[in-house]
């Protein structure tokens, strides 16, 4: 792994708004420059998109965005992104998602040349190579209109480019369910990494050449995924909370790719991409409720440059259209952060303080988050020698945070959970550190009709 | 003989696959689902009552307790493991009818969707309800469904989605699915999925979770 050391060695440099490496944007954002920015993601009511709906399609985009938008001028907003992560056909048929950044970018560029306000978009395409089973992370031709959507879509105006891509999905998704460390350790520390660094180098590449934003990656099938099923008791939390540790080593990927943020908003794993790189983050709490429930709806934003609400569909609420109800919200939440930020430092760490304080012991997946123990997990991240061996140390480093917090008394766990504790303990210390030593005890274990090791560069 | 139905019914419930298998703890170096099977059928325990009075009881018990909220899906999975090592035994009795399932039951994630944790889910514990599975996979589209039906008459069908632009996919595979075989029974699923838009797209059940799936399944069996 490229980085070896910490940018942000100090809890209380690890702030909300602040990046040691803000990134300036086309109209004027400077995320992590100094203050927080509302990011709106949305997605389409319950409808079938083809060419009969299409109009339609491209109306809704267009209104999610004005209404957006326009609220944002009416609360001062000093800026928003507006995150367009695109549902499958958009990227299958690359067009369809140009058109929709033409349209938004439209939107965006009246309020700035008519008003100034600030705006950006993230472009996300789907991975569309989870459509093959077993994957051709190399050789599927759906590489073609996913690059394809990324190229057109930057020139159409989509400045910051992310993906959840998926690679190790094949193992993970079984993993998961197994409460399996070895094998998403495998997944992400081995697959994962493998198919970022093919991946990303491409699309910084794309970016380089457009002079636009290489943003990143996160684990969203992946740690999401796990967090999602812990919400419904599938999975114990512990589990949810050393699969997130361990996804950092293959987020971090699109960062040594040359990415340089803002990570996208599910990755919870952004706190540590922050700390070891410096660049600002997109996180999620309270206000993704309308796409999932989660543990830790305060404690993300500890850190965030970008606040998200993750995805609300276009629906009408009795304040509006729901897109436009969650600006307001991510605005409010954005506004109090930037106003702890502007009078000072003692005020922005009380703020923070609060945060962190009302849900950290309420949740393993939420005590991870806390700056204190993301600057210590990191340091464990970066210290060995391959990215198994750093995804093994976060991982126990995470249950080293969740022991003691059991010990003392401050969080309270059911056995269900604790039983799981000694477990993952003794599957992570039989990881070896050495990538070939695991990759040969792994293989056995596995089923190598789910993935194509070739399409993984083994 | 009921002392060996008993173990099979323990090692399934709590997921002994074999006697080298180190999971449960509590149960290590004992013999497991494996192992008992061969016992139960070397004793001429005839295997309808092998699948009736310790397989499906035990996963029932492990429905109720993932249910109830007091085991995980490892565990679950687990138990489906040791069931599937006993049906290995009891394969050949299948084949030449001496045990009956009770049906088939049809199940796949919609056109465009990739989502299938849920559907597996539901897939395994159906199964362990004593159905026969033909499990299509993802992304769906309702030919595939018709052609299943066609192999299998009389089956039930599962539709799985994700997304709220999937979701309306299930609506044409019901559609067309009441074509082809307009008395088959088709429950749907998925986090974005509720009641009322089973009832509007003519399906027959909305399951919130694995466990009313199969309680559903049931239902329709008895």
């Amino acid at each position: 792994m490229k980085y070896k050391i910490l940018v942000i060695n100090d809890p209380k440099e690890l702030m909300f708004g602040i990046a040691p490496n803000p990134v300036k944007t086309r109209r004027g954002l400077e995320i992590g420059g100094g203050q927080v920015y509302a990011e709106l993601n949305f997605t389409l009511p319950v409808m079938s998109i083809n060419n009969s709906t299409l109009a339609q399609v491209y109306t809704h985009y267009r209104e999610i965005a004005e209404g957006a938008l326009e609220h944002a001028l009416h609360m001062n907003s000093k800026g928003i992104v507006l995150e367009f992560e695109t549902l499958l056909e958009m990227t299958k048929t690359p067009s369809i998602g140009v058109e929709i950044v033409k349209i938004m970018n439209g939107v965006c560029e009246n309020y700035y040349q008519k008003h100034g306000l600030s705006s950006e978009i993230r472009l996300t395409p789907n991975d569309l190579r989870e459509f093959e089973r077993p994957a051709r992370q190399r050789s599927s031709q759906h590489l073609e209109p996913m690059m394809e959507l990324f190229e057109q879509g930057m020139i159409a105006g989509g400045d910051l480019l992310s993906i959840e891509s998926t690679g190790g999905k094949e193992v993970s998704d079984e993993a998961l369910m197994m409460c399996d460390v070895k094998g998403m350790v495998f997944a992400l520390a081995v697959l994962g990494v493998r198919d970022m660094h093919f991946l990303w180098e491409k699309i910084v590449g794309l970016a380089n050449k457009h002079g636009k934003i290489a943003a990143g990656d996160s684990a969203c099938g992946f740690a999401n995924t796990a967090m999602v099923l812990a919400e419904k008791k599938y999975i114990p939390k512990i589990f949810a909370t050393i699969v997130r540790v361990i996804s950092v080593v293959r987020s971090i990927v699109a960062m040594e790719e040359g990415a340089i943020g803002p990570d996208k908003d599910c990755g919870y794993e952004g706190p540590f991409l922050k700390a070891i790189t410096g660049i600002p983050i997109s996180m999620e709490g309270k206000t993704a409720a309308c796409a999932h429930l989660s543990p830790l709806g305060n404690i993300a934003s500890a850190c965030a440059d970008l606040w998200s609400n993750e995805s609300v569909q276009n629906i009408k609420l009795l304040s509006g259209m729901a897109p436009t109800a969650y600006l307001e919200q991510l605005e409010y939440d954005a506004r109090l952060m930037n106003a702890a930020l502007h009078a000072g430092k003692v005020h922005s760490h009380i703020l923070q303080q609060l945060l962190v304080a009302s849900d950290i012991y309420t949740d393993p997946q939420a005590l991870i988050l806390s700056p204190e123990n993301v600057i210590r997990i990191s340091g464990e991240l970066v210290k060995g020698d391959s990215y198994v061996a750093n995804a093994k140390n976060g991982a126990l480093a995470a249950l080293d945070i969740i022991e003691e917090a059991l010990l003392s008394g401050k969080m309270k766990l059911p056995e269900l959970e604790t039983g799981y504790l000694p477990i993952l303990r003794d599957d992570l210390n039989s990881i070896p550190d050495n990538e070939s030593e695991f990759i040969a005890m792994m293989l056995p274990l596995l089923d190598e009709t789910k993935f194509t090791l070739a399409e993984y560069g083994l | 003989m009921e002392d060996l139905l008993v173990k099979l019914l323990e090692a399934v419930e709590f997921g002994k696959v074999d006697k080298k298998s180190p999971y449960p703890p509590q149960l290590r170096d004992m013999d497991g689902a494996h192992e008992l099977t061969i016992s139960a059928i070397e004793a001429g325990i005839k295997p309808q009552i092998i699948l009736e009075e310790a397989l499906i009881p035990a996963m029932s018990k492990v429905g109720k307790k993932f249910a109830e909220c007091k085991i995980f899906v490892p565990q679950m999975l687990m138990s489906a493991r040791a069931m599937g090592a006993s049906m290995f035994q009891l394969k050949p009795f299948f084949a030449s009818g001496a045990i009956k399932t009770k049906g088939t039951f049809i199940i796949g994630t919609v056109k465009g969707d990739l989502h299938d944790i849920g559907k597996n889910l539901v897939s395994m514990m159906v199964e362990g309800g004593g159905w026969s599975i033909v499990d299509l996979g993802v992304d769906v589209g309702s030919d595939k469904f018709v052609e299943a039906l066609k192999n299998n008459p009389g089956a039930v069908v599962g539709l799985s989605a994700l997304l709220t632009t999937t979701m309306v996919n299930m609506g044409e595979i019901v559609s067309t699915i009441r074509v082809h075989a307009p008395e088959t029974k088709i429950l749907i699923g998925g986090a974005p999925v509720t009641a009322e838009f089973c009832q509007n797209i003519g399906a027959d059940f909305y399951a919130p979770d694995p466990q009313k799936a199969v309680e559903y399944m049931n239902l329709l069996a008895s």
